[in-house]
């Protein structure tokens, strides 16, 4: 009874090593991948579909007699870092005030935070944008390039916000006791004290966060500001290449937010060592 | 002693935790230079007494004064108070993302406003007196629990203040590390700061103390000289308390 237990464990140990061996793991993985890329295929070809791969490096860059010209999709691209980014700037202010409030011990900080935060959440994106662009936009004279980052800014703002307070609250409160023992006032303890040492329990989520903005900013070409994904619209409206656009427009979009994740995990290690 | 000036007037102070009462009217003086020991049972309310000295917590009632600063919520003066009183607590509180060397200066620098180079010698110089100058450079997780403390006492003195409060200083220490904290302290009574101290190392209070006092549940049941309290204490409940402790 006990050999067969230890044999069996054996064999199971032995399949799990296999199975992760390298070149066992490789095969599995390009087995899968391909497998997806060929559904892609067959499906595209049981429509009689057109492959036309070799139209999109023009819409990335060309070179003619003129010199070399940047491609509709690359401004685009630069259009959603633009947009993505002012949008974090605003995002990241606008939520640390929205977090500060909350933990300030004032009744109407906390219940402005509070009705701020379950307002913008319980809404979805599309709505606010909405509001932003066909409500406020001619009452205050917002253009769309405007409302769009004002309505990313304030929909992420809440959800960064909830990603502060955590990252304060995680702090021990024996750290804000030594900060006011010496003479701190509540500023510089969160300054000085505080606030870096939340920074290591904010980055995780924060990233998560930076990257699920990039992506929603694509909710903006409903009003149609020229971004990467409004720009995939009209390439395809014009030579109904949806296939060959769409995995493109995918892949530039992963391109962006997998570089954001690799330098947010070297930031990571570098706040772990220090501490 | 009665002589000299009153850095620390507590009279009549009750202080609530919703319906529990943590002190019952505390009255308590401490003159300047004078070292004070606190003891007493756990949840007696030593520790809350002394943090409401320097107004970590507040009391509910009565008056605390300390160095002619009334000690109360909000009041604009409580930055000034806590610049003359030092605390050293259970858990050391080093920060923990700052060097050494970091973590003592940071006070003076924010908030006595003094250059980073002045700042940064005074430093050197109380670390000297803790007997740690090699550490400067390093992060408090690479020091020992006795050392931590240390620097914690240190940052203190970096803030040259005329109150120490100590709250259970070595309560969170290995055994084989208290000695050196309670070393350090014991200088430091020497140079004549005015210390009131949370302790159970009753070697320690008979070494400093010019007072001994005794609480539990909430009150102050006893208030004698080292001498007297230790060999002829008033209180039943006293008596049992250093019974126990001083047993073993």
């Amino acid at each position: 009874m006990g050999q067969s237990t230890a044999s069996q464990r054996n064999k199971a140990v032995s399949l799990k090593s296999l199975v992760n061996s390298v070149p066992f793991s490789v095969a599995l993985y390009l087995a899968v991948i391909s497998s997806i890329i060929w559904s892609a295929y067959a499906g595209a070809q049981a429509m009689g579909y057109n492959w036309q791969w070799y139209r999109i490096p023009k819409y990335f860059y060309s070179l003619t007699d003129d010199g070399f010209q940047w491609g509709e999709i690359s401004i685009g691209l630069v259009k959603t870092l633009q947009l993505s980014g002012t949008a974090f700037v605003f995002a990241t202010i606008l939520g640390l005030v929205i977090a500060l409030l909350r933990l300030s011990g004032l009744i109407i900080g906390k219940a402005t935070a509070i009705g701020f935060l379950e307002f913008v959440r319980n809404m979805p994106i599309l709505v606010l944008l909405y509001l932003f662009y066909y409500v406020l936009g001619p009452v205050f004279g917002l253009d769309r390039y405007t409302a769009s980052i004002l309505c990313l800014a304030v929909f992420h703002a809440a959800l960064i916000s909830e990603i502060f307070r955590a990252g304060i609250e995680s702090v021990a409160r024996g750290q804000w006791e030594a900060a006011s023992s010496i003479g701190m006032s509540t500023g510089q303890a969160y300054r000085y004290i505080v606030l870096p040492q939340s920074i290591k329990f904010m980055l995780p989520p924060l990233t998560g966060e930076v990257v699920h903005l990039v992506k929603s900013s694509a909710i903006v070409s409903v009003i149609a500001v020229a971004e990467l994904t409004t720009i995939g619209r009209n390439i395809i409206s014009d030579t109904y290449m949806s296939f060959e656009i769409w995995f493109t427009i995918a892949a530039v979009y992963m391109v962006i937010t997998l570089i954001l994740s690799v330098g947010v995990s070297v930031l990571e290690k570098k706040y772990a060592v220090q501490n | 002693m009665s002589a000299r000036d009153e850095m620390i007037t507590v009279s009549n102070v009750d202080k609530f935790y919703g319906n529990f009462q943590a002190l019952s009217e505390v009255s308590l003086s401490v003159s300047q230079g004078e070292r004070v020991v606190i003891c007493g049972p756990s949840g007696s309310g030593k520790s809350t007494l002394i943090r409401c000295m320097n107004g970590l917590e507040f009391h509910s009632s009565g008056s605390i004064i300390v160095d002619g600063i009334s000690v109360e919520e909000g009041s604009k003066q409580l930055k000034t108070l806590r610049q003359e009183v030092g605390m050293v607590f259970q858990q050391f509180n080093l920060f923990p993302h700052l060097t050494i060397l970091e973590n003592l200066t940071i006070g003076p620098i924010q908030v006595r406003k003094i250059a980073k180079a002045e700042a940064e010698r005074l430093a050197r110089q109380y670390l000297e007196r803790v007997h740690i100058p090699e550490q400067a450079d390093k992060y408090p997780a690479q020091l020992s629990g006795g050392q931590q403390q240390r620097v914690a006492i240190a940052r203190s003195l970096c803030m040259e203040t005329r109150i120490m409060l100590f709250d259970e200083p070595t309560s969170a220490l290995d055994p084989e590390m208290i000695n050196e904290v309670l070393d350090v302290m014991v200088e430091l009574a020497d140079t004549g700061i005015t210390m009131v101290c949370v302790t159970h190392e009753m070697g320690f209070a008979r070494k400093v103390a010019d007072t001994m006092v005794f609480m539990e549940a909430g009150r102050i049941v006893e208030v004698a000289e080292p001498e007297k309290f230790f060999t002829n204490p008033e209180s039943e409940r006293c008596k049992l308390f250093l019974g126990q402790i001083l047993e073993h």
